[in-house]
């Protein structure tokens, strides 16, 4: 529902795969950002919590025609289908720990409402939710660089990116105290990853607002997708694809590639189905 | 009142109905999850006052500008500083995570001195006491040139104080572990001259012909060629990547080229040939060319035509020329050596062999090109006070050119070759080949001082340890080097007052010095580091301490540079991998560890992939054409002419047959659970094989087998 007073942003985020070189900075930037915490040995990748997480991709072609490319993969804020706000995981969530901010686009995580049932995460298509197995660990003094901004989670909960919610409290109070309660400048409100990626490759805005890079980009189309209905936001650039696009989650976190391949590695299709659909881009045939 | 059927019904559901909309569900359920969730043990960090503070990077060669977020005047994050001349905002894994370096359990909180197997703690005063005692025994002994140096760099004032002290005390046996800044200097020695070095435009260049190079693996300054290597497609710029493996960087390029290790010499003498015999050269630029291009151009035309480079390198023969025309009818090319991230070893033969190559099309101090220039140097140090003593020992020659003889000498002499020991900022035990061989030679040492803010394998075999401050808590001026096409000197500033009882590594110095007395002490008369730094800066203070940095050098160098084809034209061998067995195992650099100086930080080493590491097993790489018999994901025995290893295998096809990848920067066995004991470590597999000419440890790699464990 969105609030009178208050301008509904739609945040969300493009990736230039091409420009991505899988260094790990938005990761790590994420980690310390967040108060994630780390466990000696973080090489069972399904418990290690990376709320940004950083998946490296190939073509599946033979020596010497073998590509890669990586793939940040953030949670994608979905706003479900029709894009009004039924996100696969809060949709399920019993306690209504997550929820969508229809103010904002973001999907939220409270951690003391979550009593770990873990619904969402088995809800979730991307993988972008980690429960805590255990109780957090800082070595002796490293307690030390915890943010106050985030509170750090305990054993039996839930959690997952929240585009650095933290930082948009930050900047709408910084818009509120500099009286344009309206407008959160875009340089004000960006994530840890999108300020850490060292190649650029990630942009951060609004969708709503046309003067944001992260729309330009993007394109957003304002109409729902003619072959489905629940497909809402779709990009009107061809190199621009979402993942999994076809199942009407509606994410927020938009990919770029000049290669088909990797576009194509963006969702399943059945053998021939790219070839019918990959020139027509912009009116993707989707599930009915 | 009668129970009948109806009104149990009716009771049951009322109760139904009531459960359901009283709030007794909901608060259950929220005061479970809030009695299973406030434990006291979760940490609840401490809010206060936000402010931010810029200091400069000194992880890497980097020297990347950071700015770091203080919350009541507790570091909690480290971020890129925007508009820094070399990052512009960027910032690699480690440095973000560089305040795990401050809190890290391995570190050294106050001087260690050896007894018998175990360190005991002592005061800074006994420590230096006891150092100034044993170097004042080596130097009545009249053997001064018996203390050496390890340390990582011959750069900065820090650096320049340990030279200092060891010119002062009467020794010239200062060694530098390998790093891109002393093989770019010793190129340009070769093909230019004495006091030049070398670095490259790729901000500008439209066709980077990067022999290995892993533009975004870590080489050079990391985040300055991350930006550079981004930008690319806006300029419509090329990059051609020649590597045996589908690295990030080849995975990125516009084109990979597989390349049979250690052949990248003969492939850039290829393409030279092409350029040669089809008069693609800068006819004005090779005019001025010494030391015999018509031979040069002899000999290439007779070993090293297309085909026969073709077989050598397994490149074919048509690519080869079309690379060749490519590279030479490009507006601005630049052909880019130092395998990996540059700082491990590297055969003369050819970095000499891909510099030519810049030499000959004519690139040289041009936009988008190569710079040769003279070395920079900001430093002014006063002349240093040499008694006689110091004047003998200084005047004979070294052990060996290179950090490598050293450790050969140390370990085949009988008698004590050095006394004692200085090592800072480098981890020989660990990152250099065959580390068991180096570990030998420094337990070999009689007195080892390590000024290691951790506690690392060369600490581990130290005697002394003056402990470092980290870079969050010290002074220090940072000169970038490392490739980069301007020079920018950063200042790292104390952000944090000590965590722990150590010293600045330049303090230390001071301290020693003033406890040898005599002449030593005359020529180290600073206060203190922050004195001296002051003074032998002056030049930039100004600019240092208000700006944070000062540019020394930007933009196209102006003036030609002379070029001396001499070394290539006596055509040196390429070198061999030692062994025979049939495949070859070869060191893989990832930017989300670190092959040299500290060890990966907890939050990079949770990064780093499944297929790299896998619980405590290091999982190398290798093409399923190569891997006959073993299963992917499977364990192996990997044996090598000097050791053998339990290690997983995943399939990759991005690998050339024939070879094997693995990483470097793992296998640390220090006492920290969450960066060591993982893996193992590369260099206990590879040996060093000697350069004839140079004397650089040269091996790309060494024969190995891989089978079923």
């Amino acid at each position: 529902m969105k609030q009178e007073n208050n301008k509904a942003y739609k945040f969300g985020m493009v990736v230039d795969l091409d420009k991505c070189t899988g260094c790990g900075s938005c990761m790590v930037s994420c980690m310390s950002e967040n108060n994630v915490p780390f466990k000696d040995d973080e090489s069972e990748k399904k418990k290690s919590i990376t709320w940004m997480r950083v998946y490296k991709l190939t073509n599946g072609k033979a020596f010497p025609d073998t590509q890669v490319v990586y793939m940040p993969r953030p949670c994608q804020h979905c706003a479900g289908k029709g894009g009004h706000g039924h996100s696969p995981c809060v949709s399920v969530c019993p306690a209504t720990a997550t929820d969508y901010g229809h103010d904002t686009g973001i999907v939220s995580q409270i951690y003391t409402r979550c009593f770990g049932c873990r619904y969402c995460m088995g809800a979730c298509p991307y993988h972008a939710r980690y429960f805590n197995w255990w109780d957090p660990e800082w070595p002796e003094g490293m307690e030390n660089y915890l943010s106050p901004n985030v509170s750090p989670r305990m054993r039996g909960v839930v959690e997952k990116c929240s585009f650095c919610y933290h930082r948009f409290q930050a900047a709408r109070d910084q818009a509120y105290a500099e009286g344009n309660k309206d407008e959160i400048a875009e340089e004000n409100y960006q994530t840890a990853c999108t300020t850490a990626c060292p190649a650029g490759a990630i942009v951060f805005g609004d969708l709503n607002n046309p003067a944001h890079q992260v729309h330009k980009i993007v394109k957003p189309d304002p109409h729902p997708d003619p072959r489905n209905k629940h497909v809402v936001g779709k990009s009107r650039n061809p190199k621009v694809f979402r993942l999994l696009e076809r199942l009407g989650t509606n994410t927020k976190v938009y990919y770029l590639s000049e290669r088909e391949w990797v576009r194509k590695a963006g969702d399943n299709y059945l053998d021939g189905e790219w070839d019918k659909i990959k020139n027509h881009h912009g009116a993707i045939i989707s599930h009915d | 009142m009668k129970v009948d059927r109806r009104s149990f019904l009716g009771l049951g559901l009322g109760a139904a109905a009531g459960i359901a909309v009283s709030p007794i569900g909901m608060k259950l359920t929220d005061d479970s999850s809030i009695w299973t969730q406030n434990w006291p043990w979760t940490p609840v960090p401490v809010d206060g006052e936000v402010s931010y503070e810029n200091s400069v990077c000194s992880l890497c060669p980097g020297s990347c500008g950071i700015s770091i977020k203080k919350i009541g005047g507790r570091p909690v994050k480290i971020e890129g500083l925007a508009e820094y001349p070399i990052n512009d905002g960027g910032a690699c894994l480690h440095g973000i995570a560089g305040l795990q370096y401050l809190y890290d359990p391995a570190r050294v909180k106050t001087p260690l001195k050896k007894n018998g197997d175990k360190f005991e703690e002592i005061s800074w005063d006994d420590a230096i006491a006891f150092v100034a005692d044993k170097l004042g025994d080596i130097r009545k002994s009249g053997a001064p040139e018996k203390l050496a140096c390890i340390i990582d760099k011959d750069q900065g004032s820090v650096s320049g104080l340990f030279k200092r002290l060891l010119k002062t005390f009467g020794s010239s046996n200062f060694y530098t572990m390998p790093s891109l800044e002393s093989y770019l200097e010793l190129t340009a020695a070769t093909l230019h001259g004495e006091g030049e070095t070398i670095s490259f435009d790729l901000e500008n260049a439209s066709f980077v012909l990067s022999f290995g190079a892993g533009i975004i693996e870590g080489w050079g300054s990391p985040v300055n060629c991350f930006k550079a290597n981004a930008s690319r497609k806006q300029r419509h710029a090329k990059l051609y990547q020649i590597e045996p493996r589908l690295s990030n960087t080849a995975a990125n390029a516009d084109r990979w080229i597989p390349v049979k290790p250690g052949t990248e010499a003969d492939l850039a003498l290829g393409i030279c040939a092409v350029i040669l015999k089809n008069k693609l050269f800068d006819s004005t630029a090779t005019a001025n060319f010494k030391g015999g291009l018509n031979k040069f151009g002899a000999l290439l035309q007779k070993d090293y035509t297309s085909s026969k480079t073709a077989e050598i390198t397994g490149v074919k023969a048509s690519d080869i020329e079309k690379i060749a025309i490519l590279f030479a009818k490009a507006k601005m090319p630049v052909a880019v050596f130092g395998k990996g991230r540059g700082d491990g070893a590297q055969s003369l033969k050819e970095l000499v062999a891909v510099h030519t190559l810049n030499c000959l099309v004519g690139n040289i101090n041009k936009k988008g090109g190569a710079f040769v220039q003279q070395k920079t140097n900001y430093l002014e140090f006063p002349d240093e006070s040499m008694d006689s003593i110091a004047d003998k020992g200084f005047g004979k020659t070294k052990l060996g050119p290179y950090v490598n003889q050293l450790i050969e000498k140390v370990n085949a002499s009988s008698e004590p070759a050095v006394e004692a020991l200085f090592v800072y900022n480098a981890n020989p035990c660990h990152s250099l080949h065959d580390s068991k061989n180096a570990k030998q030679a420094i337990g070999k040492i009689p007195f080892v001082v390590s000024f290691s803010s951790f506690l690392d394998e060369t600490a581990m075999e130290a005697d002394i340890i003056l402990p470092s401050h980290t870079f969050i808590e010290r002074l220090e001026d940072v000169p970038s080097g490392a490739g980069l096409s301007k020079t920018v000197v950063g200042l790292t500033k104390p952000i944090v007052k000590p965590l722990f009882n150590t010293k600045n590594p330049g303090d230390a110095i001071l301290l020693i010095a003033k406890a040898l007395e005599g002449s030593i002490a005359k020529s180290f008369e600073w206060e203190s580091y922050e004195e001296c730094l002051e003074g032998v800066t002056s030049s930039i203070w100004d600019s240092l301490s208000e700006e944070g940095f000062a540019i020394i050098s930007e933009g196209v160098p102006s003036g030609s540079a002379k070029v001396n084809i001499s070394f290539l034209a006596k055509n040196p061998l390429t070198v061999q991998a030692q062994g025979d067995f049939a495949l070859t195992l070869i060191p893989i650099d990832n930017m989300r560890l670190i092959s040299a100086g500290v060890a990966a930080s907890p939050f990079a080493i949770k990064t780093v992939s499944d297929k790299v590491l896998m619980g405590r097993d290091i999982v190398v790489e290798i093409n399923p054409l190569t891997a006959k018999g073993l299963k992917d994901g499977g364990t192996a025995t990997l044996t090598t002419p000097i050791g053998s290893a339990r290690v997983k295998v995943n399939f990759n096809e991005g690998t050339m047959p024939g070879v094997i990848g693995m990483v470097e920067g793992l296998g640390h066995t220090f006492d920290n659970k969450y960066v060591s004991n993982k893996g193992i470590n590369v260099n206990d597999l590879i040996g060093p094989v000697i350069e004839s000419g140079s004397g650089l440890d040269a091996a790309f790699g060494i024969k190995a087998k891989i089978s079923k464990a």
